[in-house]
């Protein structure tokens, strides 16, 4: 079909063509970057800990005051800890627990740290987040372990501020930046300048600042039981038992020193509860921006069926016409729809322009990441999709003007 | 001159008949726009009462006027951007204390502590309760409301006297209310001395120590200076150079680099904030001549609506979620345009009827502009109604420390209404125009 009638009809209505085409544009930018702020939410709460999730319990709290000298307070901390988790391994919903102050969806990044090939840190190095814990912490997270070891009783040091553990256990992610033959089992390599072997290597630990960085998932785990007021533990419970262990948990807890401290934001949790709770912001922002997707997506195709149904209207009498003069139902409404791509197409090509800037503006100003050209694809494809479809009850009505019209006056 | 209003009260009235009589004709169009500005100035007002409850001043009658002193105990190339930590060390509060160069001022450190209730209150579990440790001059310079009592003395500062400001809502779990000043509170192994009761206190975001949106409002306040000397704050999670501070001894805390006391001072001029500007350099330099910090002065002295600023403390989503309910609207405003644009086109022949009957291009503009209004108020009601169950829905999408601060009030339903009108009468403005442009003949000439 020759487009030069189209273009021709439409340069009658030019403020109403343009005002879809600026109303197309305007909502692709909107709806790409909207799409990319929901794609980028699922993303991130889709990623995997690297912890069995289900039946892991994350206890924190402050401990009961002592008082003494440092090494003395050091070491009625580690005794109190030492005996809380004697008191949770015994009961009989638990399977195993051990002492960590962090895990992996714990919003929290306190504990970072660069881990180097050379003692100078002049080479090469990455970063990585610390977990500190004790020989049953890999097994707790139930972190697979893929090369190595677990740490033996022996290797688990305690106290505060104890720099360069011998031994350490990483995640595949930190062993392949360092070591990218695979090798890295066996090797030493440096913690603030002291050495350590990497003993066991664990397929997968995401760190606990649930950022988007390169090193997401380098992990270190140092055998080392953290000896602070704050303290935390993880257990796991036995299958099915997760309720049953959380309660026996802060009886048993409570019944052996009543004195400890659980604050609001503190206290007993499923890990998984954690999880909900870790990924509120990104599930929020993307059911609002869903709720405002489809409001906006609704509003434009309403705009354009109520425009068309107008020039339909208008052009009763032309098409009736054009019926006359032999052409079919079939060409009234490619008609009508190759007029609708033609609008749609061109805001859509400013429409992606617009998202691009839109992105950069937000880049700028708000924690925005780059817009990938998928997004732009997807709601260029949308907008072609949407006008299409609004269309098709216009176009519809216009294809059955019955030729006779053209024979009576207006 | 009354029978003139009469008569424009008549005009206005006919126009309004014709709008009404113009909006039926075409129930679906007319729908169509009325949904349209409703969603959209919903969409926009919900997060604006978001963003307005969220960044909302705190203090408001004085925020220009209390200030937060930062100094660089760490040097060069610890802070992001060259900035000093936000919270101070001990030995920097503590000589801005002594030295007291402000109108008044305080040091402030928040903690968290479980206490055993009374054998006379309804408990008998402990109860979870989080304080700050502060100055005496904490509770004049935020304007503190007390039920009871007062703050405590300067001289009960001065003396590390046990003392111990606690919340109407802390005061009935307690003792189950009333005027509780003179009772005590065991905290620790110290027994203090109630000699205040507050009013529902609980400013959002919390502005003078932790810059976040607290649920619940603080229990209790008591001498900084008493719980250093008694170690009272020792469990206080510090940060150092680098890091968190690691260790249990309190006393190497007190002398270390590490900043874990809040601090902020009351300067009532910006005459008095220049002078205190000056003087935070002074100590600085000094400590510079001592060995202390071997860098040149880095302090900053910033207000709290520019410290809140400084700190991001209203969270980047809920910007960005407004500026998108706002380009809805937008749109939704330009499909209006495009609809009132075909509405008042169709009936170019009322209008060249019109015209060759006398009307004048004016009273088309206010014909028209009549039957915008009319979408505009069906538009500003529906979206009334909207953005009430929108600000009562937020809670589904924001965190509710975030949800609870969007509220509905008057202010709000007025500008609801106020952006629906105008933001139609402005979409309705180039129709008009182009409605008003129908020539009389040409359309007088068909059949």
């Amino acid at each position: 079909m020759n487009i030069y009638p189209i273009l021709a009809a439409l340069r009658r209505h030019k403020a109403s063509v343009l005002l879809i085409v600026l109303q197309i544009a305007l909502t692709l930018a909107i709806v790409a970057n909207a799409f990319f702020i929901i794609g980028h939410s699922i993303e991130r709460m889709r990623r995997t800990s690297g912890l069995d999730e289900n039946g892991l319990i994350f206890i924190f709290q402050k401990l009961p005051v002592v008082t003494g000298d440092d090494a003395t307070v050091t070491e009625k901390i580690d005794a109190l800890q030492r005996a809380d988790l004697q008191a949770i391994r015994n009961l009989p919903d638990v399977q195993d627990a051990a002492a960590s102050r962090s895990f992996p969806l714990l919003v929290d990044d306190d504990d970072v740290g660069d881990i180097s090939l050379d003692a100078d840190r002049k080479g090469k190095f990455v970063h990585a987040a610390y977990y500190y814990g004790d020989e049953h912490l890999r097994a707790t997270f139930g972190a697979r372990l893929i090369a190595g070891r677990d740490f033996f009783a022996s290797e688990i040091r305690h106290g505060h501020a104890l720099p360069g553990s011998p031994v350490i256990i990483v995640s595949k992610s930190l062993a392949d930046q360092l070591f990218p033959n695979g090798n890295a089992l066996g090797q030493t390599v440096y913690q603030d300048g002291k050495p350590a072997t990497i003993v066991g290597i664990v397929a997968r630990l995401q760190t606990p600042t649930l950022d988007d960085s390169h090193w997401a998932n380098n992990s270190v785990i140092e055998p080392l039981r953290k000896d602070a007021f704050w303290t935390g533990y993880v257990a796991r419970a036995r299958s099915g038992r997760t309720a049953e262990a959380i309660r026996d948990i802060h009886k048993a807890l409570f019944a052996l020193n009543p004195m400890r401290h659980m604050p609001p934001g503190a206290g007993i949790h499923p890990v998984s509860e954690q999880r909900t709770g870790a990924y509120d912001d990104e599930r929020g922002i993307a059911l609002l921006m869903g709720v405002i997707c489809i409001i906006l997506l609704s509003v434009t195709a309403a705009g354009i069926v109520g425009l068309t149904s107008f020039w339909v209207g208008q052009r009763h009498r032309q098409i009736g016409v054009r019926r006359a003069l032999g052409a079919r139902k079939i060409d009234i409404l490619r008609y009508f729809q190759i007029e609708i791509l033609l609008i749609a197409g061109s805001g859509a090509v400013i429409g992606a322009l617009c998202a691009v800037g839109l992105n950069a503006w937000l880049m700028k100003h708000y924690e925005m990441m780059h817009l990938p050209l998928f997004y732009i694809a997807t709601g260029v494809f949308a907008m072609l999709v949407l006008g299409q479809a609004a269309v098709l009850v216009p176009a519809r009505r216009a294809s059955n003007v019955p030729p006779v019209v053209a024979t009576r006056s207006v | 001159m009354a029978s003139m209003t009469q008569g424009e009260n008549g005009v206005f009235a006919y126009y309004l008949e014709l709008a009404v009589r113009s909006l039926r004709r075409s129930p679906g169009l007319t729908a169509l726009m009325i949904l349209a500005i409703g969603f959209g100035v919903a969409a926009s007002m919900t997060m604006y009462s978001v963003f307005r409850g969220v960044s909302a001043d705190p203090i408001p009658w004085k925020s220009s006027q209390l200030f937060v002193p930062q100094i660089d105990a760490w040097g060069p190339g610890h802070g992001e951007n060259g900035e000093p930590p936000t919270m101070l060390t001990y030995i920097d509060a503590m000589a801005l204390t002594r030295q007291h160069r402000a109108f008044r001022q305080s040091a402030i450190v928040a903690m968290w502590r479980s206490i055993m209730p009374p054998s006379t209150s309804p408990s008998d579990s402990l109860i979870e309760t989080r304080g700050y440790a502060v100055d005496n001059e904490f509770f004049p310079m935020l304007d503190v409301p007390f039920h009871y009592g007062s703050g405590w003395s300067t001289d009960d500062d001065a003396h590390q006297i046990p003392v111990m400001v606690i919340s109407d809502h802390f005061n009935q779990e307690m003792f189950g209310g009333g005027n509780s000043v003179g009772k005590t509170i065991d905290i620790g192994n110290h027994a203090y001395r109630i000699v205040g009761i507050t009013r529902h206190w609980n400013p959002q975001p919390e502005f003078f120590a932790l810059f976040r949106y607290q649920a619940d409002e603080p229990d209790f306040f008591l001498p900084v200076q008493f719980a250093v000397a008694n170690n009272v704050v020792s469990d206080n999670r510090a940060n150092c150079k680098d890091g968190p501070y690691p260790g249990t001894d309190f006393a190497a805390l007190l002398r270390s680099d590490c900043t874990w006391l809040s601090y902020m001072v009351e300067l009532d001029s910006p005459a008095a904030a220049q002078a205190y500007r000056q003087y935070l350099d002074a100590y600085a330099s000094e400590q510079q001549q001592i060995g202390r910090f071997p860098w040149r002065p880095n302090n900053r002295l910033r207000d709290v609506p520019a410290f809140l600023d400084y700190q991001h403390v209203v969270p980047s989503n809920t910007r960005v979620s407004l500026l998108v309910a706002q380009g809805l609207l937008v749109v939704c405003l330009v499909n209006t345009v495009g609809l009132l644009l075909a509405k008042f086109l169709r009936r170019s022949g009322e209008i060249a009827v019109r015209r060759a009957l006398g009307a004048s291009r004016a009273s088309i503009y206010a014909q028209f502009l009549t039957e915008a209004g009319v979408i505009g108020v069906g538009g500003g009601l529906l979206g009334l109604l909207f953005t009430a169950i929108g600000v009562l829905s937020v809670g589904v999408v924001m965190p509710a420390r975030l949800a609870v601060l969007a509220r509905i009030d008057p202010a709000l339903l007025l500008l609801t209404l106020l952006l629906a009108v105008t933001a139609t009468l402005l979409a309705a403005v180039y129709p008009t125009y182009r409605a008003s442009r129908v020539p009389p003949a040409l359309q007088l000439k068909a059949p």
